[in-house]
């Protein structure tokens, strides 16, 4: 069995994603240690890249901040092989395509599992495009996780078939980022999900309070939220790491009451 | 097996979000439609003819022949078409196209404004609405073409992201199709992109070679010895080397922006400078570190400043079918200069860059020998930074 699969064994799923190296590499540590202890169930850490095509301005900006920091791919997976001697929960990492094809997709994945990460997001590899990474991380055990977008239509069965790991729900067009309304219905596309996969599916793209939280999980197995956490490294930067605590011990509790 | 869709040898391909997965399939679908639909054919040879104004022209160049002392030049007239430059041939393609689906805007990103000005003439011509994406650093460099496009109705949406160049023009007009698919086609300016933007306008612009091939067929009863074209995304290179990809007696060479040159920091040449990635919906070369960070790129011409090559070309390139060089800012801009002063034709600095090869290539050919260069646009619009390059301060 998938070690995401446990991600979604206590209820409800709350999934944070932050950008590595933002403000530097100290602060991620901290800033994972602290949504590991309040309630994180799985973390997707991004490694940062220099034309993010999927990201909004606020996990733009992060990646900027990273980049000029001078955070690279080596001193992430140096991070993450740190992480892992306390953190428990899964992590998969979110970047971009050619961040893993730079370095060779083998030896990428392969780094991948030997520090103790369990999959990767990459949103400029849809379905069709998949088989570029995908045997690598089987012969690794890594997960490549699948996205499904509300423009999905005919395409969700095919990907929601052959989905590992949890299943990418992406609530809204357009980037990531925070929205006061999520304009699309997600429910509708679950029901598709659904009948095609019985794989945990978590709901991400523009959710950011507790509310929107809560009503998500309702209708999915988990919740993830980005954009909100990325901010509050923008605006607090090294002491970022206590009000992301906080952050995500509300939105847990948000989605554990469903 | 990776996905065989668009691919050239190991290049092209699709890598998009999800969401714009059913948009370029859509995309894909009408244009295989269209391209063998009689009526949609007609209907872009009448706007090519009448409003676009081709054929264009296969000039003679004799007094730069002459000068030369080597091969015969002729330049490939796409600066005479209507607003000045080849784009004008793949936009009218894609937005009757855009139409056809039933697509009520357009947009579209720009480097130099050619793209973005021969954008906004389709729509206006077709009465859709258009936004145009320009890095901040362009819209100050090609401030001219912003005030056109704005007289053709265009919203200007100047890119702050990255560099404020190309790359992040092209970048933000993706994340603004996300957000909005239904009623808008993102009409891409090159032969780059997802498929079947690399195949498609490659299509659009193959007229360049049609005309070319039966024009100097007519007047020298031969083909060229070489045909020698500018390639930032490729689109100009690829439709002047399309329909003679099989003559393999005719050479085809392709010439990159090397900025400061392709050995230093300072370039735009992907295929000089750069290595196999996976960027902006395709495989192909970038500028990039060893991380895979696109690099920041840097070349006189704002039109060529971009990090990446389409991906036919990659292909060519791999095959060695195509030949590729880098040309640098000094050599475009001496160049710009030289035709301007040997043959009275002010050629954008983009195309500059194919005539400074050809000033290179041509004294070492024999006088019975052809070389075709393709002027993709007119200069006009870069008087004032070639002047500026020189140390001259103009107003525009």
């Amino acid at each position: 069995m998938s070690k995401i699969a446990k991600a979604f064994e206590d209820g409800k799923a709350f999934i944070p994603f932050l950008t590595c190296g933002d403000p530097d590499l100290e602060t991620t540590a901290a800033a994972v240690r602290a949504a590991a202890e309040n309630g994180a169930d799985l973390i997707e850490l991004g490694i940062p890249f220099s034309d993010p095509v999927a990201e909004g301005p606020v996990i733009q900006n992060a990646n900027i901040r990273a980049l000029n920091g001078g955070v690279t791919t080596d001193l992430i997976f140096d991070l993450v092989r740190g992480l892992r001697r306390d953190v428990k929960i899964p992590m998969v990492f979110m970047t971009y395509a050619n961040v893993v094809f730079s370095r060779g997709a083998e030896k990428f994945i392969s780094g991948c599992a030997e520090i103790g990460i369990d999959g990767l997001i990459l949103p400029d590899l849809p379905y069709e495009e998949k088989e570029e990474f995908l045997p690598f991380c089987r012969r690794y055990g890594i997960d490549l996780i699948s996205m499904i977008a509300p423009t999905s239509r005919d395409r969700i069965a095919v990907i929601a078939e052959e989905a590992e790991g949890f299943l990418y729900i992406v609530s809204s067009l357009g980037v990531t980022g925070e929205r006061k309304k999520i304009d699309i219905d997600p429910a509708s596309m679950m029901k598709t999900v659904r009948e095609n996969t019985d794989i945990p599916c978590a709901v991400g793209f523009g959710i950011s309070t507790p509310d929107q939280a809560e009503k998500t999980a309702r209708f999915s197995d988990g919740v993830i939220a980005g954009s909100a956490v990325v901010r509050l490294l923008e605006k607090y930067g090294k002491e970022a790491p206590r009000y992301i605590g906080e952050y995500v011990r509300s939105m847990k509790e948000a989605v554990r009451r469903v | 097996m990776t996905n065989p869709k668009g691919r050239f040898g190991v290049h092209g391909g699709q890598y998009i979000p999800e969401t714009l997965m059913n948009a370029v399939n859509e995309l894909d679908e009408a244009y295989e439609y269209y391209k063998k639909d009689p009526g949609f054919n007609r209907e872009l040879t009448k706007l090519l003819r009448e409003y676009a104004g081709r054929p264009s022209r296969l000039y003679y160049a004799s007094k730069m022949t002459e000068d030369l002392g080597g091969a015969g030049i002729y330049l490939k007239r796409e600066d005479l078409n209507h607003t000045g430059a080849h784009k004008i041939n793949n936009v009218l393609g894609q937005a009757l196209l855009a139409k056809k689906m039933g697509k009520t805007r357009l947009i579209a990103e720009t480097g130099a404004g050619q793209h973005g000005v021969a954008a906004a003439t389709a729509a206006a011509l077709m009465g859709m609405e258009c936004v145009i994406f320009m890095g901040e650093e362009d819209t100050v460099r090609q401030a001219l073409n912003v005030y056109r496009m704005k007289l053709l109705g265009a919203r200007v949406v100047p890119v702050r992201t990255g560099t404020a160049t190309l790359k992040d023009a092209v970048s933000e007009a993706m994340r603004e199709w996300t957000s909005r698919i239904s009623d808008t086609h993102y009409c891409l300016g090159s032969v780059m992109g997802p498929h079947p933007f690399p195949a498609m306008v490659r299509d659009f612009q193959a007229v360049i070679s049609k005309e070319i091939r039966e024009q100097i067929l007519e007047e020298r009863g031969k083909l060229p010895d070489a045909v020698i074209a500018c390639v930032g995304g490729g689109s100009n290179a690829i439709g002047s080397f399309y329909h003679f990809l099989k003559d393999e007696e005719v050479k085809l060479i392709g010439c990159e922006a090397a900025g400061r040159g392709a050995d230093t920091f300072e370039t735009a040449a992907a295929i000089a400078a750069g290595r196999p990635g996976i960027f902006h919906g395709m495989k192909s070369y970038f500028c990039q570190d060893r991380y895979g960070q696109i690099a920041p790129v840097r070349s006189v011409s704002a039109g060529l400043d971009y990090p990446g090559i389409g991906p036919e070309h990659a292909y060519l390139h791999d095959t060695g079918r195509a030949q590729y060089v880098p040309v640098t800012d000094e050599e475009a801009v001496s160049a710009f200069e030289y035709l301007a002063k040997t043959e009275g034709i002010i050629a954008a600095i983009e195309s500059a860059h194919a005539v400074a090869h050809a000033v290179k290539l041509a004294p070492a050919m024999n006088r019975d020998q052809i070389i075709v260069v393709t002027i993709s646009g007119r200069g006009d619009k870069d008087c004032a930074a070639v002047a500026r390059y020189r140390g001259e301060d103009i107003h525009e």
